[in-house]
């Protein structure tokens, strides 16, 4: 037992190590989208004045602004501008194929997975709404606390080859951001949109690719690898395989698409040469839609 | 030793291992190349996907030829194959080696000597006795054969001499020699009488075999005069191809080291087997010339010693005091200076200077008295061997010298007055020069018709006077009389020196006269009558190598053998001293030639034969390296590995290989865009961001140039000192950075080239201040190092009445980024002064080659492509002023650039306008 203390140390210094970065590159992202007021612009319940109107039938007497009213004959009512805050619960792949890369930088898909969701993340709360992720790792709920408890959640890497979203722990009428780069069995992500479907969740889908991975600039007598290792494939010659590669991984992208419109959700393809400013707006605005 | 035709093997099982090529064709070919192992998510996309064909299973046929060819080639090269090996049979008997041993043996010494160890290796390997004799050191014995590795012992001591063997002793050493024995004769390659004989007493005893090396034979003949130029004439021994050879002149520099003084070429001729190079040395040089050689040619025969042959006269010219201001043309020296500057040195100052200088000569023209003093010292100096030349003139007519009693410096008594024939007030006709007679030193010359004497001083008749006269007129008048005293000699012209009283001073017959009265004294050739019971010390002798050593412990050298100039034992090549002249022996005479031996058919002659023995093995493995290197990346290509960096790094070694023709090929394209247009051009400093900024200033300043004058250039371009064409700009913009490359000498040469014939270069230390040479910052240091090796006049600040003030814009300041007013041109001529009516100084009639200073004009004149300032100047309002006047100033220097001093010019307008009346 005595060397527990020391191996949590040791656990937790590692897992910081990632973290503090990972906090920055996002909160930096995330200063590059300016939000305004973030009003709903209808009425709805909150503390702001949204606008004076004259008075139903159905609005109870205590409503009526008497001070307003006193000024004309009509009753008026002081409608407060609608500020619920939505809950929005982001599931990222953390799994051996998002550490991916194949550029100079070393941008792997994972970092930028991360950076994307940390970064809206970050947005949204500062917008008001509740944040958390899914499968029941970290409720929604607001707060700066909030994103210092996502970063380290996010920091873990997971072993499996390709993740599978968690679609529990999803609050109804809520939103929802999944990132990943869909590059495993495709029957996980069905099961997770239904449910979603289910419970009104409307949402993003953002798929990260690395170029290499849209390219395929391979040639050769080559074995290819899952990043653990555990699937492989053997080819004489890769050039040979290219173009077939390429219809499978455009199937796989509209059928991403078509199942984003069936469940009403937003589909996007991100590559990690791009600058991650693009997407970061593209997810702020894909969220922001009215449902 | 395994022999196929004209290819030997020297370890010929070797071979054996090309047994295995089939073996390794089945290995190789079952070896698919070796997968690459890749990490790739995409995977799961691709699984179930199946090649279409199996073609790259096993290797492609010709990669696998391609490395079987490279393992034969290793194989075969470690079998060690020969081309046209040599073979030798072993001898039998006592072996003779004779050596030469001349001079013409220094050229390729150590590789002789290798040559007789490995001689006498062999025979030491056979177990014959051998015997070394050098021809030029003849043993006083027959040769005694010795153990051959004994003789072997002696050979670090053997020398090559700097003469040819003396034929009478070889013919009594050959006649003495008995038993048999073969003989290997070590040739310097150079015929000589004495070789035949020899070579027949040698055939009496046994086989004998030449050795020649193939190198040429060169050789120099001693310098000598030709119009007024020294010439060398280079000799060789085998002719066929045209060769060129530098000579080169050696001496000492006036610090006393001895250096290259000069360098000449001499080109053999394809037939010829003479060249002769020409030096043409200013005489101060000359003077001190005291070798010439043969650059890079090692032997005694391949230098040449000069001795007071070469040497120049050195002369005073002294006139009597004038008191007028003299015009040139009247000047009694005019003329003798004009006929003694090519042929002597003169000496210019006061009487007891130059005496003190001790000059071969002195010219008194028109000299009256000496004083008392002056006249001993110079009498000491004329009996000392000096030459005292006077003319006469007015002032000697009028004074009262060597009138009763001949003076000393004076060759005869004078009459008074002289006379003057031909003139208004006289009879007669001008007198003309009778023909020399023979005893003149004068005699030969041709007398040209127009020269004619109109006045002259008389000379008394004197019991001596006849046999003193040396020219004389046709009425039998002395013209010139001369008369030795102690070992000089004074000599007096009657006439004047320039052309008031004679036509003599124009003539050419006065230049060949006075070159005959001051190069009489040159020293020739001595014949042996001048050298008969003289002994002469040796100074510097030559070894065989051709180097110089100080010869102080050597024997006296008598007289007559001196003079027949052929080195030997006894009087090795070098300088001697007499007591007052030295006399060079050379090993080349004046009239010798070499000639290449010819060797009777039936003697064998080594070393000259084409075919040599070829070693194969290092082609062989280069060429398995080159044949390796393209499977390198064949393999690479196959496998799908050639892409990124190392597809990069194959294309660059492959453009690499192909670029160079290409970039000959945009010279003209270069030339045309610089010159189709008016273009300006920026150094390139190879700091990115100094030659973008200089780039967009002259784009800028194009701009403006071609907004708000006549001047349209194109757009600017950069230029590299080092192989672009200057030529064709009119003006180069230089922003100096502190790490910036020094030009190499050819560029020095082509800006100075560019600078003198009216290129302008603006120097921009863009440091605000210091163009004032300060040298205090890196720029400033980086400016004054640069400048170092070009040729820029003397400078000084713009004065305000500079033509740069107003050739467009009227201008006092000259501010670029930064204000600073030190801006540098070339200063004004001295006498420069403002005249009655102007303006400004009639300056500069010609455009400042170099404008020096710190300004930064670049940065002010920088816009982008769409005119918009690329760096901000100064603060405000007051920054955009600045800015207007460096861009006026950018358009005041591009205009003086093109137009000179046209501005200066115009301010004489109203002038011409009035004079034609407008």
């Amino acid at each position: 037992m005595t060397d527990a203390p020391l191996t949590l140390r040791s656990a937790s210094e590692t897992l910081a190590a990632a973290f503090p970065p990972l906090l920055a590159e996002a909160e930096h992202l995330a200063t590059t989208v300016m939000i305004g007021d973030h009003g709903r612009r209808r009425a709805g319940v909150g503390d702001t004045f949204w606008q004076y109107r004259p008075a139903q039938n159905h609005d109870e007497m205590r409503s009526i602004d008497w001070r307003r009213s006193a000024r004309s004959d009509a009753q008026f009512i002081q409608d407060k501008e609608w500020q619920i805050a939505q809950s929005i619960l982001m599931w990222v792949d953390q799994s051996a194929s998002m550490s991916f890369t194949s550029l100079n930088d070393g941008t792997t898909k994972g970092s930028r997975a991360r950076t994307l969701a940390l970064a809206s993340a970050i947005l949204l709360l500062r917008g008001g709404e509740r944040v958390g992720l899914t499968g029941n790792v970290l409720p929604p709920r607001r707060g700066e606390v909030q994103v210092a408890q996502m970063a380290a959640l996010l920091s873990q890497d997971h072993t499996d080859d390709f993740g599978t979203p968690d679609a529990t722990g999803m609050v109804s009428h809520s939103r929802a951001l999944f990132v990943s780069d869909f590059m495993g069995d495709l029957t996980g992500i069905e099961t997770a949109m239904a449910k979603a479907a289910d419970r009104d969740v409307r949402g993003a889908l953002v798929q990260i690719l690395d170029p290499s991975e849209e390219a395929f600039p391979f040639d050769g007598r080559t074995i290819f690898e899952s990043m653990s290792g555990t699937m492989r494939h053997e080819t004489l010659k890769a050039r040979d395989l290219r173009d077939r590669y390429l219809d499978r991984l455009a199937q796989r992208k509209d059928h991403l698409a078509s199942l984003a419109r069936a469940a009403g959700w937003q589909y996007n393809t991100h590559h990690t040469d791009t600058p991650a400013a693009s997407a970061l707006l593209w997810i702020y605005t894909a969220l922001e839609r009215r449902a | 030793m395994l022999n196929l035709g004209p290819i030997a093997f020297a370890t010929p099982w070797l071979l054996l291992g090309l047994l295995i090529l089939p073996i390794l064709w089945l290995l190789l070919r079952a070896v698919p190349p070796a997968p690459i192992r890749r990490r790739f998510p995409g995977v799961a996309l691709l699984l179930g996907l199946t090649d279409d064909t199996s073609q790259t299973d096993h290797t492609p046929w010709w990669l696998l030829l391609l490395r079987l060819i490279a393992v034969a080639a290793i194989i075969t090269a470690f079998a060690g194959p020969v081309l046209n090996p040599d073979e030798d049979t072993p001898g039998t008997g006592p072996l003779l080696i004779i050596v030469d041993g001349t001079w013409a043996d220094a050229r390729d010494w150590s590789r002789r000597v290798d040559r007789i160890d490995a001689a006498l290796a062999e025979a030491a390997r056979d177990g014959r006795t051998a015997a070394l004799v050098t021809l030029t050191d003849l043993p006083p014995e027959p040769p005694v054969f010795q153990d051959a590795q004994a003789v072997q012992q002696r050979l670090p001591a053997l020398q090559p001499h700097p003469y040819a063997p003396d034929g009478a002793a070889l013919t009594d050493w050959a006649d003495s020699l008995t038993g048999q024995f073969d003989t290997f004769w070590m040739s310097d390659g150079l015929a000589r009488d004495s070789r035949a004989a020899l070579l027949a007493a040698l055939e009496f005893h046994g086989t004998v075999t030449a050795f020649e090396s193939p190198r040429p034979v060169l050789g120099l003949r001693a310098a000598q005069f030709a119009d007024d130029n020294v010439t060398v004439t280079a000799l060789r021994a085998t002719s066929g191809i045209e060769v060129e050879t530098t000579i080169t002149a050696i001496g000492l520099d006036p610090a006393g080291v001895e250096r290259r003084l000069s360098s000449a070429i001499a080109t053999f001729e394809a037939t010829a087997t003479q060249a002769t190079a020409t030096f043409d040395l200013p005489p101060e040089l000359r003077n001190r010339v005291t070798r010439f050689e043969i650059q890079g040619m090692r032997s005694a025969g391949a230098v040449t010693l000069t001795d007071d042959a070469l040497k120049r006269r050195e002369v005073a010219l002294l006139a009597g005091a004038s008191d007028r201001e003299a015009l040139d043309l009247l000047s009694p020296l005019h003329y003798l200076e004009q006929a003694l500057i090519p042929t002597a040195d003169l000496i210019d100052g006061t009487l007891q200077d130059v005496l003190l200088a001790n000059p071969d000569a002195i010219i008194l023209a028109d000299v009256g008295t000496l004083t008392a003093i002056e006249a001993d010292t110079m009498l000491d100096w004329v009996e000392s061997g000096g030459l005292l030349v006077r003319f006469a003139g007015p002032r000697l007519a009028a004074s009262d010298i060597s009138r009763i009693d001949e003076d000393p410096l004076m060759p005869v008594r004078l009459r008074i007055g002289g006379r003057s024939i031909g003139g208004a007030m006289s009879w007669g006709e001008p007198k003309v020069l009778a023909p020399f007679p023979a005893s003149s030193p004068f005699f030969g010359l041709t007398i040209p018709d127009d020269v004619a004497v109109t006045a002259q001083v008389v000379a008394q008749p004197d019991p001596t006077l006849a046999q003193r006269v040396i020219a004389q007129l046709a009425d039998g008048t002395p013209l010139v009389t001369r008369k030795s005293a102690g070992s000089g000699s004074i000599v007096l012209f009657h006439v004047t020196a320039n052309a008031e009283w004679s036509t003599l001073p124009l003539s050419g017959l006065f230049v060949q006269m006075l070159e005959r009265l001051a190069v009489s004294t040159r020293p020739s050739a001595p014949t042996a009558e001048d050298l008969i019971g003289t002994t002469w010390m040796a100074e510097d002798v030559l070894d065989a190598f051709g180097d110089l050593t100080r010869a102080d412990t050597l024997p006296g050298v008598d007289g007559e053998a001196l003079a027949t100039a052929t080195p030997s034992a006894m009087m090795p090549p070098g300088l001697y001293a007499g007591e007052d002249r030295r006399i060079a022996v050379n090993v080349i005479g004046r009239d010798d030639t070499l000639i290449a031996t010819t060797w009777p058919a039936r003697i064998a002659v080594e070393g000259l034969d084409v075919v040599r023995e070829t070693l194969l093995k290092g082609w062989l493995l280069a060429a398995a390296l080159v044949l390796l290197t393209i499977d390198i990346v064949a393999s690479l290509a196959l496998s799908g590995r050639l892409r990124g960096p190392r597809a990069a790094a194959v294309a660059t070694v492959l453009i690499a290989l192909m670029i160079a023709p290409q970039a000959r090929a945009q010279d003209d394209s270069f030339a045309i865009a610089a010159t189709a247009d008016v273009v300006l051009a920026y150094v390139v400093t190879g700091d990115t961001r100094v030659d973008e900024m200089s780039d967009a200033g002259l784009y800028g300043l194009s701009n403006t140039l071609f907004q708000r004058t006549s001047i349209e250039p194109s757009f600017p371009v950069g230029i590299d000192l080092e192989t672009d064409e200057l030529a064709f700009f009119p003006f180069i913009y230089w922003p100096i950075t502190a790490d910036q490359q020094l030009p190499t000498r050819e560029a020095y040469a082509k800006l100075n080239r560019y600078l003198r014939s009216g290129g302008m270069i603006l120097f921009d230390t863009r440091d605000a201040d210091l163009a004032r040479f300060g040298s205090s910052s890196p720029q400033g240091r980086k400016l004054q190092a640069i400048a170092r090796g070009l040729d820029i006049p003397a400078l000084e600040p713009i004065p305000q009445d500079h033509v740069l003030t107003r050739t467009f814009y009227l201008l006092q300041d000259f501010p670029g980024r930064h204000p600073s007013r030190d801006v540098w041109v070339e200063a004004a001529p001295a006498g420069a002064e403002i005249s009655d009516g102007m303006p400004f100084r009639d300056l500069n009639d010609g455009v400042t080659p170099v404008v020096v200073g710190g300004n930064d004009w670049a940065a002010a004149w920088a816009t982008d492509r769409l005119g918009n300032p690329l760096v901000p100047i100064g603060r405000g309002m007051a920054g955009e002023r600045q800015r207007e006047i460096a861009l006026r100033f950018g358009v005041n220097l591009i205009m003086h650039v093109l137009t000179g001093n046209y501005k200066s010019d115009q301010v004489h307008v109203p002038a011409l306008l009035d004079r034609l009346g407008q």
